[in-house]
């Protein structure tokens, strides 16, 4: 039993690994500069895909409104470069010289006080994840104390999202409207558009999304992952064990959101600019996806997910923009239909059971399951079990959870 | 292919005739002098590529062979903006496929690489650095919207890309790297109030737009001519968001304002329900006069002829104009997209800039971009534009004549005036700033 | 300015509320019912409406150009059809799908996503990107003016008066049919109303096409409004859930007050500031509301 225990163990590492191999040493050497920055973009996406996993795959609540989070995120970030890059003589045929342009159109003469902060780069460091974070609690707190959950909850996220992007888009004057912030080209001096700072910013982005999944496994392994397992299933008896359900949605929903922050900030620095339209409802649905596709439960397949969904959406943008919605369509439909578990649980109930039984035939044999298999996603939550995939609609259900609860087992013995 | 090139004759006006393989000497320059039709198109090649050989028109490593010359075309085809940006994308294939059937540029056909920007600004970054970096292009015709604009403007300038920018827009821009064949502000805006206050009498002026940089811009610059040169009166000035369609409070507001004049930048869905909103409010052209800057022949077929009956339009072009130039290009674009194509002023922008960039690159002789931009900036005309003769100014944009015209019940315009002179491009106007 | 002039105005704008009202009604009724009854959110609600409009324009287009004798008459008809149309697609997505998905009613929020992306794009494909307009019969223009200087729209007026059918429809079809009754079983106890005999898969069905079909009719009424393109319904859905999620999911009323204080609110101060302002102003009234009441003005008393 023990060996099998090690065995999960080193398996789930095992699959990290191979993550952490793809991003870091394969893709670098087998995609140009542009693809890779490209690449870059899309992990910034993860991020919020992460936090996908941890709200909707653990802790059972649906938000469609990560949108925002990345958003604010992004924009703090923007703010600061926006700043760096409207110093007075660059801005000197303005009105008002060393105020960002889209002020200057708006008739606004000075700084606004709430822009003064992200004049420092450790104030702005903190405003992309305080920002979300405190939008979050707020938004959660409320909601959540009063239990109000599923739809109902995922309808508010989106009237929030829908708010925050009207407000955004009105107060063209201080957010820079539609167009967004554009033209971000330097932090402190350094010059973010060159090849070699696109490759700092590919690793700083690919370590820090590691280091987020890292994070988030502890806490699924910890018993406060447990805890949003099963409260995820029977709310009421973890309520009457004693347990304030609330705390621990809001400390779920508040980290998804932090997550989001740094992936829109890493946006604002790799992309050099930040608008609106990854703030409001159709962006916010599109990062669900990206981790249904990976799997609800799977962190690393939440990453595998993101780069499949917006790798093909950049390969059938250029190639077929007309099947490009059709092909999404069918994704939605296809993955809460057919595979609720997206790839990873594909993985689970189809790929580990055709290995363990070929392993059991050659016993022995093959010392090293995962670490060679490069290609195909690894889920996180391993178990020695397959998904369930039921085809019984009550059969299904009870499969998500079954899978959910033993994901938990192992890491906390 | 060649049926497009076939219906394209008349517009481009050359003689069809036989081909050798082998040419003489005399014959070649005979060939020169016309530089024609496709089938000829295979020994003006050969001649061209004497002329121009590839390593010396072409010296930073752009996508050009002996035979063609590849550019991006980046519009949305999909999204909310497929609605209007579909005519420029129309008007951009018919110039390139008229060009082909001259002979190409330098000897060299034009091939397209069309990029979907899906309304979605981040696309357009994203699909403009592919054309730039992977795809090497030597121009991009494309764009639509400011926020699109704006969001592909640092990568032209960092990869020293060439973008031809088709619509009429908000000004106080000017980069190296940026054509734009559309007017700016003060073009469009100045000769309009004048002509209001002129012939209409109109003192007081209700401004309304839509709420984003453009219209704002606008009303700006609308605000201090009508206060500082004319003496005039803004008795309201409203901003709406994008895609709005609730006006009902905004008719009493101006029932209540009772101004001589309305002026408008409403822009997209919210453009109908404007139209239809002061129908049904009993505000009509027979008793309020309204000029608008946003309402081109492409907005009129949602508008519907009833419900701008009467109003005017301020724009560089109208499909009805009466010249020569114009039907054969309103001749060649409805032989290509069907007799119920209409062209409204943009579609004809972005049709002029790929002949700005043809005439562009002959006199530089040399597609590089920084050799293009120079070519440009110190001055090219168009003769054969549909608009009539227009010229490229140092500043990047079209010296361009303004036009009023007045809404028919058949959703067509009527030109009821027009600048004597062609106007100058000011992107930064000063003392309206 | 004199007096009755002031008061023409005060009533013009007191219209122009409750039409507003009656459009936001229109909008969410649909979505409301669904979610209301079923606990399930059509996110191809738009979508729907948008079918409706374009059933309209359909109707514009065959009349104007095979019967332009009908081209007054025509849209009563096209409006009916357009809840047919609405209502016999809105059956299908919910037989091939939403039923495979009650219980996962997360599901259905990404299921029905995907439901309006290919939506969207078929009307791209198969109708074109250009938004339409449809032709509409004369007496549908203009204004009504029963005196100097005050001027009711035509168009506010035909919204008004179809929003208060429709509503008083549902609203008796839900307490005084069968229909209705098998529905508020189904609502108030899914398994016992299964044991008495109750088909809760066809109350269902009923429900969801009913919702669907009364956004077609919504979308058609439009119409008159504003244009049809592809993205129509994205714009509508924005003000539709607003709309619902306000007014609590429970009862038809909290749509009906939600609609009501939304309308007076966005049209009274659009009046007195401008109009950007008021859509934010508006907008960051709901959620201070929503923050201190999360479950809506009207929260469903029903257990979970």
């Amino acid at each position: 039993m023990k060996a099998i225990q090690e065995l999960i163990k080193r398996y789930q590492l095992a699959s990290l690994l191979v993550l952490t191999l793809l991003l870091a040493v394969v893709l670098p050497l087998s995609l140009d500069i542009f693809r890779l920055n490209l690449i870059g973009k899309y992990l910034t996406y993860a991020f919020v895909a992460v936090g996908l996993v941890m709200v909707w795959g653990y802790g059972g609540v649906l938000s469609l409104g990560q949108g925002v989070f990345f958003g604010l995120g992004g924009y703090a970030m923007a703010m600061f470069l926006k700043l760096e890059a409207s110093d007075p003589v660059t801005t000197a045929i303005q009105s008002t010289p060393g105020i960002p342009d889209f002020m200057d159109w708006n008739q606004i003469t000075a700084l606004p006080a709430f822009w003064l902060p992200f004049k420092s780069l450790p104030l702005t460091l903190i405003a992309v994840i305080a920002v979300p974070t405190l939008l979050a609690w707020i938004i959660s707190f409320a909601m959540f104390k009063r239990r109000v959950g599923g739809v109902y909850f995922a309808i508010i996220t989106q009237a929030v999202a829908l708010i925050v992007t009207v407000l955004i888009i009105g107060q063209q004057g201080y957010t820079g409207g539609v167009n967004g912030m554009t033209d971000l080209k330097t932090l402190l001096g350094w010059d973010t558009r060159t090849n070699s700072a696109k490759y700092i910013l590919y690793y700083l982005c690919v370590a820090l999304l590691v280091g987020s999944i890292v994070l988030c496994r502890w806490i699924q392994t910890s018993k406060a992952g447990t805890l949003l397992l099963a409260m995820r299933d029977k709310e009421d008896r973890v309520r009457f064990s004693g347990y304030d359900v609330a705390d621990f949605r809001i400390f779920t929903f508040c980290l998804a959101a932090a997550l989001s922050g740094i992936g829109g900030a890493l946006f604002s620095l790799q992309v050099g600019f930040m608008s609106p339209s990854f703030v409001g409802i159709v962006p916010s649905v599109e990062m669900v996806i990206f981790a249904a596709v990976g799997g609800r439960m799977s962190l690393v397949g939440a990453v595998y997910g993101t780069l499949l969904v917006n790798a093909g959406k950049t390969y059938f943008s250029e190639s077929f923009p007309d099947l490009w919605l059709f092909l999404m369509a069918a994704l939605f439909i296809g993955v809460t239909m057919a595979f609720p578990m997206g790839l990873a649980g594909l993985w689970e109930s189809h790929v580990v059971p055709w290995w363990s039984k070929r392993k059991n035939k050659g016993k022995g044999g093959d010392a090293e399951p995962a670490g060679t298999d490069a290609a195909p996603p690894a889920a996180v939550a391993a178990t020695a079990k397959p998904a369930r995939q039921a085809s019984a609609d009550s059969a299904l259900t009870k499969g998500l959870s079954d899978v959910g609860a033993q994901s938990a087992i192992p890491g906390s013995i | 292919m060649s049926k497009h090139n076939d219906s394209n004759k008349g517009a481009t006006g050359a003689p069809a005739s036989a081909v050798e393989d082998t040419v003489s000497p005399l014959r070649r320059r005979i060939l020169q002098g016309i530089a024609a039709l496709p089938a000829l198109s295979v020994s003006g090649m050969a001649f061209a590529q004497a002329k121009y050989p590839t390593s010396a028109i072409n010296t930073t490593k752009l996508a050009i062979t002996d035979t063609e010359v590849t550019v991006g075309q980046l519009h949305s085809a999909t999204g909310t903006m497929a609605i209007s940006e579909t005519g420029s994308i129309q008007a951009e294939q018919l110039a390139i496929d008229q060009i082909n059937a001259m002979g190409g540029i330098l000897g060299r056909k034009i091939k397209v690489i069309k990029e979907d920007g899906a309304s979605d600004w981040p696309t357009f970054a994203e699909k403009s650095k592919k054309l730039l970096i992977n795809d090497h292009v030597a121009a991009v015709f494309g764009c639509w919207t400011s926020a699109s604009r704006k969001a592909v403007l640092p990568v032209f300038e960092k990869e020293n890309g060439l973008l031809y920018y088709p619509t009429f827009y908000e000004g106080l821009e000017q980069s190296k790297n940026v054509f734009y064949t559309g007017q700016e502000a003060t073009q469009q805006i100045l000769y309009s109030l004048d002509w209001a206050k002129k012939e209409k009498k109109a003192g007081t002026f209700f401004l309304i737009g839509s709420d984003y940089i453009w219209p704002r811009t606008s009303m700006k610059i609308a605000r201090k001519h009508i206060e500082n040169f004319q003496k005039g009166k803004v008795v309201g000035e409203e901003y709406y968001p994008l895609g709005s369609t609730n006006f009902g409070s905004l008719m009493n507001k101006i029932k209540l304002a009772k101004p001589d004049c309305i002026f408008a930048a409403v822009v997209g869905g919210s453009n109908v329900a404007f139209y239809k909103a002061l129908k049904a409010a009993g505000i009509t052209g027979d008793k309020q006069l309204l000029v608008t800057l946003s309402v081109t022949e492409d907005e009129m077929t949602g508008v519907g002829g009833e419900n701008f009956q009467g109003f005017y339009s301020s724009m560089k072009y109208f499909q009805s104009l009466d010249n020569d130039n114009n039907k054969k290009f309103v001749a060649a674009f409805k032989a290509k997209y069907g007799k119920d194509a209409v062209i409204g002023d943009v579609t004809q922008a972005a049709y002029l800039g790929a002949w700005l960039w043809k005439a562009a690159v002959e006199k530089a002789g040399s597609f590089d971009v920084d050799k293009v931009v120079a070519a440009s900036a110190s001055g090219i005309e168009l003769k054969q534009a549909p608009e009539g003769y227009v010229k490229l100014d140092a500043n990047h944009h079209l010296w361009s004549k303004s036009r009023i015209a007045m809404g028919m019940p058949d959703a067509t315009f009527k030109v009821v005036s027009e600048s004597p002179e062609l106007i100058k491009p000011d992107p930064f106007p000063k003392g309206y700033q | 300015m004199e007096f009755s002039e002031l008061l023409n105005i005060g009533l013009m704008q007191g219209f122009a509320g409750l039409s507003l009202f009656a459009v936001l009604l229109l909008m969410g009724l649909g979505l409301a019912i669904i979610f209301g009854q079923m606990g399930v959110i059509n996110m191809a609600h738009g979508e729907f409406m948008t079918i409706g409009a374009y059933t309209i324009y359909l109707g514009s287009h065959l009349s104007s150009h095979y019967a332009p004798s009908l081209v007054s008459i025509y849209f009563p008809f096209a409006i009916v059809l357009a809840f047919l149309f609405a209502f016999a697609l809105g059956w299908l997505v919910e037989w091939g799908l939403i039923r495979h998905l009650y219980k996962r009613p997360l599901d259905t929020l990404l299921a029905t996503w995907g439901i309006s992306l290919a939506m969207q794009q078929s009307f791209r494909t198969f109708i074109g990107p250009k938004e339409v307009s449809p032709t509409l019969p004369d007496w549908l223009l203009g204004s009504w003016a029963p005196k100097e200087g005050l001027d009711i729209p035509i168009n506010g007026l035909f919204v008004l008066a179809l929003t208060a059918v429709v509503t008083c429809g549902v609203l008796l079809a839900l307490n005084r049919s069968r229909w209705g009754l098998r529905v508020r079983a189904t609502v108030s106890n899914r398994v016992m109303a299964n044991a008495i005999g109750i088909d809760t898969r066809k109350t269902d069905r009923l429900t969801f096409a009913i919702g669907c079909g009364i956004a077609g009719m919504a979308g058609a009424a439009f119409t008159t409004i504003g244009s049809t393109g592809p993205t129509s319904g994205q714009l509508y859905i924005v003000d539709s859930f607003l709309v619902v999620t306000f007014g609590g999911a429970a009862s038809l009323l909290g749509t009906v007050v939600s609609a009501f204080g939304i309308a007076q609110t966005q049209s009274i101060t659009e009046f007195f500031l401008h109009g950007s302002m008021a859509k934010v102003l508006t907008l960051s009234l709901i959620v201070l509301i929503l923050m201190i009441r999360p479950q809506g003005l009207f929260a469903s008393k029903v257990r979970r």
